[in-house]
């Protein structure tokens, strides 16, 4: 899938994490995940469009490489559970969910890729739960960079990014972008954040 | 087809009129969507709040099984608030205008108007008098928008692609519009497509779309992919279109033993209800070799969920 608008080229303020600190960082991930949950056992992994399903992908290959052990990824596109639908003018295009599995009794996973106002959480719980009853939801995310809306709390956090609200985060992955890497850039003039919640 | 920019693809129609003059590009992103709401339907709880909050009536002027509860359960399964509106038991009987009941439901502050009516063009009428979204579920002779865009739909999932994909519409083309639909949307997609019937059935306009025309319906089938058959209107029978059903069947039913002279795979579509033995014999249409007619009734309630959705986007400042 590639590019879109809103991830042109903006002004960067600082690399925060690098290719290599990222490949650590979803590796101390998918250890964390192990010691909470003692194993892969009864675990999957679901993933939030678009880059939570590459940070999900990565951390299914560290277990992987650490438990010999596939554990099954869901993923999961938040469009329809959106709670800013009454105040935007056009639709933001629904994208396929596919999540091949029962959850019912599951410790699931769910990963993004910047946890921000929690808006894209709450959403995603929301649905999560029209395909079963999970054991419990856990919450992984490469960045928090803060500025929570809602009383919303991860569980494995790669790192804390503390941000004022004209800079953004911008993950990059390679299997989209050119390189592998978190960035603080400045948030361009004007924007409405429109399709950042 | 291109997914570039997937964020900025933006549908920027309010109503759904017609098929005619409705892009490619607007088409495809119609029939994605549609595929991302079709994974709903499969859920254990299968209803999302996209439409939460939203009203949407269903005025239906003309009877309807499939496309009402169609519709119905694409609303419901979004989560809007329904209200259903059928000619016989309101006030229409007691003679009221399409325009006050159009005023009269604008004054109850709805979304949006799911219209079918035996009259072409009233929902491009009620687009005058209603400021929410419109959509045409059927008007006369002339459109049925999301007909098409589900048999698109249910035919991308067979071939992947609908550009060159030779399709044959058999029957009732004149009074069909499921046919006109799927003309303007087919050809759009680069499809070809080709009409079969009798000469007394086959619009004037036919010659301007430059379509492929067959009066031989052997013919039409060893030429397609795919035959979208189309019913006989039995309520038309009076007027002499054809002499007997009889002979229509024997002129231009679709059976088994045609489909096995031709002796390729071929695909059968009917936007249902069937006059089974009369276009299309009874155990084809329920043959999963060749029908998908039962795919086109799921996938018609993605794709109206992919249209509520698309269309609701405007908020009324």
């Amino acid at each position: 899938m590639p590019k879109n608008e809103k991830e042109m080229p903006r002004k960067v303020k600082a690399k925060i994490i690098d290719e290599v600190g990222l490949k650590r960082t979803t590796t101390r991930l998918a250890h964390e995940i192990l010691e909470r949950n003692r194993g892969a056992d009864n675990l999957v992994i679901v993933g939030i469009r678009t880059r939570g399903v590459f940070v999900a992908e990565r951390i299914i290959e560290e277990i992987k490489q650490i438990e010999e052990k596939n554990i099954p990824l869901g993923i999961l596109d938040i469009t329809m559970y959106r709670d800013d639908f009454r105040q935007r003018l056009t639709q933001p295009v629904v994208q396929q969910t596919d999540i091949p599995f029962d959850l019912d009794e599951k410790s699931v996973v769910l990963v993004d890729d910047v946890l921000y106002t929690g808006r894209t959480t709450r959403a995603a719980l929301e649905a999560l739960m029209s395909f079963g009853r999970p054991e419990r939801i856990q919450l992984a995310v490469l960045v928090d960079r803060g500025h929570r809306q809602l009383p919303i709390k991860p569980d494995y956090v790669g790192k804390n990014i503390p941000t004022s609200i004209g800079e953004e985060v911008q993950v990059k992955m390679r299997e989209i972008d050119d390189e592998d890497c978190v960035l603080l850039v400045e948030s361009p003039v004007g924007t409405n954040n429109e399709f950042n919640i | 087809m291109t997914k570039n920019k997937i964020s900025d693809r933006i549908f920027k129609r309010k109503h759904l009129l017609g098929l005619d003059g409705v892009s490619a590009e607007e088409i495809n992103l119609i029939l994605e969507t549609a595929e991302s709401f079709k994974e709903v339907l499969d859920r254990p709880i299968p209803k999302v709040p996209t439409l939460r909050g939203k009203t949407i009536v269903n005025l239906f002027y003309e009877a309807s099984t499939r496309t009402r509860i169609s519709f119905e359960l694409a609303e419901k399964r979004l989560s809007a608030d329904t209200i259903n509106f059928s000619a016989n038991t309101s006030s229409v009987k007691k003679g009221e205008s399409l325009r006050d009941t159009a005023q009269n439901i604008e004054a109850m502050k709805v979304d949006m108007v799911v219209i079918r009516h035996a009259a072409a063009g009233a929902p491009h009428f009620l687009t005058h008098w209603i400021k929410g979204s419109v959509i045409n579920a059927g008007d006369g002779c002339h459109e049925h928008p999301t007909q098409a865009l589900l048999d698109m739909m249910t035919l991308r999932e067979v071939y992947n692609e609908l550009k060159n994909l030779r399709v044959a519409i058999v029957g009732d083309i004149l009074h069909s519009r499921v046919a006109r639909s799927n003309i303007f949307g087919l050809t759009t997609m680069g499809a070809d497509v080709a009409l079969c019937g009798p000469a007394t059935l086959i619009p004037v306009e036919a010659e301007k779309w430059k379509l492929k025309i067959f009066h031989n319906v052997d013919q039409a089938i060893s030429w397609a992919d795919v035959l979208m058959v189309l019913r006989i209107q039995l309520e038309r029978q009076s007027q002499n279109f054809f002499p007997t059903l009889r002979e229509y069947h024997n002129f231009f039913g679709i059976t088994r033993e045609r489909l096995e002279k031709a002796g390729k795979k071929i695909t059968i579509m009917h936007p249902g209800p069937i006059n089974r033995g009369i276009e299309l014999d009874s155990d084809l249409a329920d043959d999963p070799e060749f029908s998908v007619i039962l795919n086109q009734v799921t996938n018609g309630v993605a794709v109206r969920m992919a249209i509520l959705y698309l269309l609701s986007g405007e908020v009324e400042k």
